[in-house]
């Protein structure tokens, strides 16, 4: 194991309540406290203990965001990441023009594996780890919960709607992770200290090669419809009579 | 017309209800065409199914040994070395559509919407981001084919009735061998799917053990009901991880959700915003899982879900 590539991407904060704006164009993100987004921070927990396990592999963090995206890069050194890659945008890129632009990457640095949360929770997509084994034309082992690493293999077990499912993959391959692969650890102050002499270099979609497709249009954003205020009872005498009502049971 | 291209879940034996809301999903794009793809070592039986649901035109069979599991890296070039007669190719928004479409659409070049919860035209749909919190309305480029994932919370199964014409089909996709199914090990159980459930009884971390959980399932089996887990039951160990119910575990839409002892967390309710009516039993009258109940009562869980038991029997 030489070298793990971690995909990570500067997300609203989990705790934050999202708030569309009222002319539909989008939601509000001005003054919104940003962060790595947590299945990436789990990606790179799992990397980091891979390194620590003994492998010694190079840690590289790579992200595609604006120019503040720095500062998620930065956490990600903090946390263990030996260097990163930023590649500056001026607005967000669909998840195809993501994983063509991580591809560029991997043909530059050649990982062993190369690690993402399983879906970014800002637009949920969950496709970019898929779409880069496919351009890659590796292996995927999506919502991982495990992972063993031998022998240029990796056995990965997948959380999968019926359970727990496991394969073997060859490296160098794609792995997305899932919530309880491992709990990500704090960073510490001087951990923060030393990452900011830890290399971050910024390129662009041009020096890559990638033009930035644009392939769906947003047409409008809104607010979900709220659901309408409901009843307090006051014992399950009353419950059980409101369900019966309702011909729920 | 749309040439719409269903990818069909199934376990070799039964095809999964996910794949019938796919097809209500593409029933909803006008004049609309639909065939659903099988993929396995066999997959006879699963294909008279497909066959039987109404509004299905055409059954594909793709059968060779290498489909036997449902690997998403064998699968991908299958799909696409059949994806140029289509228009569109959708897949459900399970753990197993989420793991092939992506793959699909990368080896085409055309992108993908995930999880479509409204048909607004063939190549414009709604879909949420943010675990729900906001909807957007996204419109594709028509001379492409359009890669979707259909979020089966939000349509009905489609009914019996139909009668396509099956066949089988060879594709030349040439297959790797560099991914190998191993195993898997699923929660087998008597209760409904959680899934496609009509009643769900759902527990919190304040059930506190595994033990406890089971004062939930004696509950749900009086009534017939799948039960779930919040994701703090699931990280605590007090319930498996295919019982999770919330954004990043299984997104539902029973007629019932009972949730007990869940404090509602905005990834939790995600999960269940599409439920006919929600009931709220927790101890803390000020949870948020209050704001979106429907019925809601203020009380111990312990003392109330064996009550309840006893009094809808």
């Amino acid at each position: 194991m030489q070298k793990i590539m971690v995909c990570i991407k500067r997300v609203v904060d989990y705790n934050v309540r999202i708030r569309v704006k009222p002319d539909g164009s989008g939601v509000m993100l001005d003054g919104v406290k940003m962060s790595v987004n947590p299945f990436d921070e789990i990606a790179l927990e799992e990397a980091l203990r891979i390194k620590e396990r003994g492998s010694n592999a190079e840690v590289l963090a790579v992200s595609i965001g604006v120019a503040d995206t720095q500062q998620q890069l930065r956490t990600a050194l903090a946390m263990g990441a030996d260097r990163a890659i930023l590649v500056q945008v001026d607005a967000a890129v669909e998840p195809l023009t993501a994983a063509q632009t991580f591809l560029a990457l991997a043909r530059k640095e050649n990982p062993d594996l190369i690690f993402l949360g399983k879906q970014a929770i800002d637009d949920d997509a969950n496709q970019t780890g898929q779409m880069l084994a496919a351009l890659w034309d590796r292996p995927q082992a999506t919502f991982a919960s495990k992972i063993e690493i031998a022998d240029g293999k990796a056995v990965v077990t997948r959380e999968v709607d019926a359970g727990l499912e496991t394969i073997e993959i060859d490296l160098p391959a794609v792995v997305t992770v899932d919530l309880r692969l491992n709990e990500p650890r704090y960073v510490k102050l001087p951990d923060i200290m030393k990452a900011k002499k830890k290399p971050l270099d910024v390129t662009t979609l041009e020096a890559l090669g990638i033009s930035r497709g644009q392939l769906l249009t947003t047409i409008k954003t809104e607010p979900p419809p709220q659901r309408q205020k409901g009843v307090m009872v006051k014992d399950v005498a009353e419950l059980v009579a409101v369900l019966k009502k309702k011909g729920l049971i | 017309m749309s040439k719409i291209l269903i990818l069909g879940e199934h376990d070799g034996m039964t095809l999964n209800p996910a794949t019938l809301k796919c097809v209500t999903c593409a029933k909803e794009i006008a004049d609309s065409q639909i065939t659903v793809a099988l993929f396995g070592a066999d997959t006879a039986a699963v294909a008279v199914q497909a066959a039987a649901v109404l509004g299905v035109n055409k059954v594909l069979r793709i059968d060779r040994p290498e489909n036997a599991h449902p690997l998403a890296a064998v699968f991908a070039p299958q799909i696409v070395a059949l994806a140029v007669d289509y228009t569109h190719v959708f897949g459900p928004s399970t753990s197993f559509g989420k793991d092939l479409t992506p793959r699909v659409a990368a080896l085409l070049g055309v992108p993908q919407v995930s999880d479509l919860m409204a048909v607004e035209g063939a190549y414009r749909f709604r879909r949420p981001i943010y675990a729900g919190n906001a909807l957007v309305t996204i419109e594709a480029d028509p001379r492409r084919t359009l890669i979707a994932t259909v979020r089966v919370a939000s349509f009905e199964a489609a009914p019996p009735g139909g009668s396509a014409t099956i066949e089988l089909r060879t594709t030349g996709a040439s297959l790797p061998t560099h991914t190998r199914y191993l195993g898997a090990k699923s929660g087998s159980t008597d209760r409904p799917d959680l899934q496609t459930a009509a009643r769900v009884v759902s527990g919190g971390r304040a059930l506190g053990s595994a033990e406890n959980f089971k004062l939930l399932f004696s509950f749900a089996d009086k009534i017939g009901a799948a039960v779930g887990a919040s994701r703090a039951a699931v990280d605590a160990g007090y319930a498996p991880n295919e019982m999770q119910v919330g954004q990043t575990g299984k997104i539902i839409s029973p007629e019932i959700y009972i949730a007990i002892g869940i404090s509602g967390a905005i990834q939790h309710l995600t999960g269940i915003k599409d439920a006919r009516t929600i009931v709220a039993i927790n101890k803390d009258g000020e949870a948020p899982i209050f704001e979106v109940a429907d019925v809601g009562l203020v009380g111990d869980l312990f003392q109330i879900v064996p009550e309840l038991e006893r009094l809808v029997g």
